[in-house]
């Protein structure tokens, strides 16, 4: 746990606390953002003006989105499992948030430092898989048992090479901690010197999100609507939440793993090393956010550029393509590293 | 804080593991066991072995049991049908093993006189990664070998007898 404490006044808060507060809050919150941001995007990519209604600019259209869909009647399916159809939704947005625990926001500014970060990481990632899969299982319906089976298969398949380009990461680092793999980008990001690790691992947290191009899993002509097919009001809004989220988090990890967490390109030769501590405080998360929502901007980009592939392209790309040449990656990494040092 | 969290952990653990085997469906059998792993990798952390509670998540919880899930939903498994409609020999003599087995494990239950184990502040080094590396690659290494190579042949049998059925058809 980190023991620093911060403070201010009488007031002594650890910062771990604070750390955890606002990455919540920051995390919840990311969500509304990002649906008003998408749709703007969108809109502004296909020639259109998107909301722009409600509120300045539209700002106040994510409100309402949700007050709409707090409204709308709650429908399970009558042959359906109930109690999983109602559980399944809050799976991937727990897991979701869970992920806030280890990740560092800027220089101290973490909520704890395991020696497994990664592997913790990747196992809450895993877990994200049960919510799509029960969903898809209780709503006792052919088009949503499909997308839930794509959805697991697909997220099973990618995990492979997302781990080996993790992988490859760590064997430059030396450590498991995510604080650890920060900290070490602070001359070189690791997208310099692991420029495929990176591009595997970017495909890898696109296919993860299942959005387009991998959004399988809810492909309209195929699926209706894939595994949320049969949800209707906030249980619908619940994978709603949990799908930008995951694509939040998805930013997050790419910049933690690849592009120097909270630290500026080759910071070692101009940022001073006794910088004031708050100031440096500032500095990072800025640096931090503003990667974060560069790497959003480009999943929306993305989405709404790209076409979906075949199901059979998206197996391919995993298993055929990317997974052994993140093996041939990591293997080529090792040797380098042997004869280097 | 150790102990009242160890109950929680343990009664969980126990109860889930009950359910598993009681529940008439066979889905959310699977899910009990989940619940039942993630409360064995909540002990496994109460004993300050942090990477062998991420690992019993990240390849229990997170891949065995999604393929197992997968499995149980694509066979469509019917409800089981009773057991005891009729008497067989066979059913008695898987009664009286099953009872002698549960002998066996309240035998053993008996037998413990300590509730935890001493958890010491050296404990958490052993549980680190490179600790567990270090031995996988120094002491254990023929066995870490072997089962690699046992699991490859598995996985290249498994492809084998795939394929074999589908060149037949």
């Amino acid at each position: 746990m980190n023991p620093a404490i911060l403070e201010i006044g009488p007031l002594a808060i650890p910062v771990w606390a604070i750390v955890l507060g606002v990455g919540m809050i920051s995390y919840l919150n990311s969500a509304a953002i990002l649906v008003y941001a998408e749709r703007r995007i969108a809109a502004f990519i296909q020639n259109r003006v998107g909301p722009n209604r409600v509120g300045p600019f539209g700002l106040l259209q994510p409100l309402a989105d949700v007050l709409k869909l707090l409204l709308k009647e709650d429908v399970t399916p009558t042959h359906g499992y109930k109690k999983l159809h109602a559980i399944a939704p809050m799976i991937p947005v727990i897991t979701a948030l869970l992920s806030v625990a280890v990740i560092p926001f800027g220089a101290g500014l973490y909520v704890t430092d395991i020696n497994a970060a990664v592997l913790y990481l990747l196992a809450v990632a895993s877990l994200g898989v049960y919510g799509v899969t029960l969903a898809g299982w209780a709503s006792n319906s052919k088009y949503s048992l499909l997308g839930g089976l794509r959805a697991a298969a697909q997220m099973i398949s990618y995990e492979l090479p997302m781990g080996m380009a993790v992988a490859s990461v760590i064997l430059m680092t030396g450590s498991l901690s995510l604080v650890d793999i920060a900290e070490s980008q602070s001359m070189w990001w690791n997208f310099f010197v692991n420029p495929l690790g990176a591009v595997i691992f970017i495909i890898c947290a696109f296919a993860e999100s299942n959005r387009t191009p991998f959004d399988l899993v809810e492909a309209e002509q195929e699926l209706v609507g894939g595994f949320h097919t049969e949800y209707s009001s906030m249980k619908f809004g619940m994978f709603f939440l949990a799908e930008y989220m995951h694509v939040f988090i998805g930013s997050i990890l790419i910049t933690t793993f690849f592009f120097g967490s909270y630290h500026l390109p080759f910071a070692d030769l101009y940022i001073p090393a006794d910088m004031n501590i708050w100031l440096k405080g500032i500095l990072d998360v800025s640096v931090f956010t503003l990667k974060v929502c560069f790497w959003c901007f480009v999943f929306i980009w993305v989405r709404w550029t790209i076409p979906r592939f075949k199901y059979n392209q998206v197996m391919k790309l995993g298993w055929a393509r990317l997974l052994p040449l993140s093996i041939i990656n990591f293997m080529v990494i090792a040797t380098i590293m042997y004869f280097t040092n | 804080m150790i102990v009242y969290l160890f109950i929680l952990l343990a009664v969980l653990a126990i109860g889930s593991a009950l359910a598993m085997v009681i529940n008439k469906n066979v889905v959310n059998s699977a899910l009990f066991l989940v619940i039942n792993m993630v409360s064995l990798a909540g002990i496994y952390l109460l004993l300050n072995a942090q990477f062998l509670a991420v690992i019993q998540i990240l390849v229990y919880a997170g891949a065995i049991m999604v393929l197992f899930l997968f499995v149980i939903m694509l066979l469509n498994v019917e409800d089981e049908e009773k057991l005891f409609d009729k008497f067989r020999v066979k059913y008695f003599l898987a009664f009286i093993l099953g009872a002698a087995v549960v002998g066996q494990i309240f035998y053993s239950i008996a037998g413990v006189t300590d509730m935890l184990p001493e958890i010491s502040s050296n404990m958490a080094e052993i549980g680190t990664v490179e600790e567990a590396g270090d031995v996988l690659y120094t002491k254990y290494l023929l066995p870490f070998e072997m089962t690699a190579i046992l699991l490859t042949a598995a996985v290249v049998g498994a492809l084998m007898v795939a394929q074999y059925k589908i060149k037949k058809g």
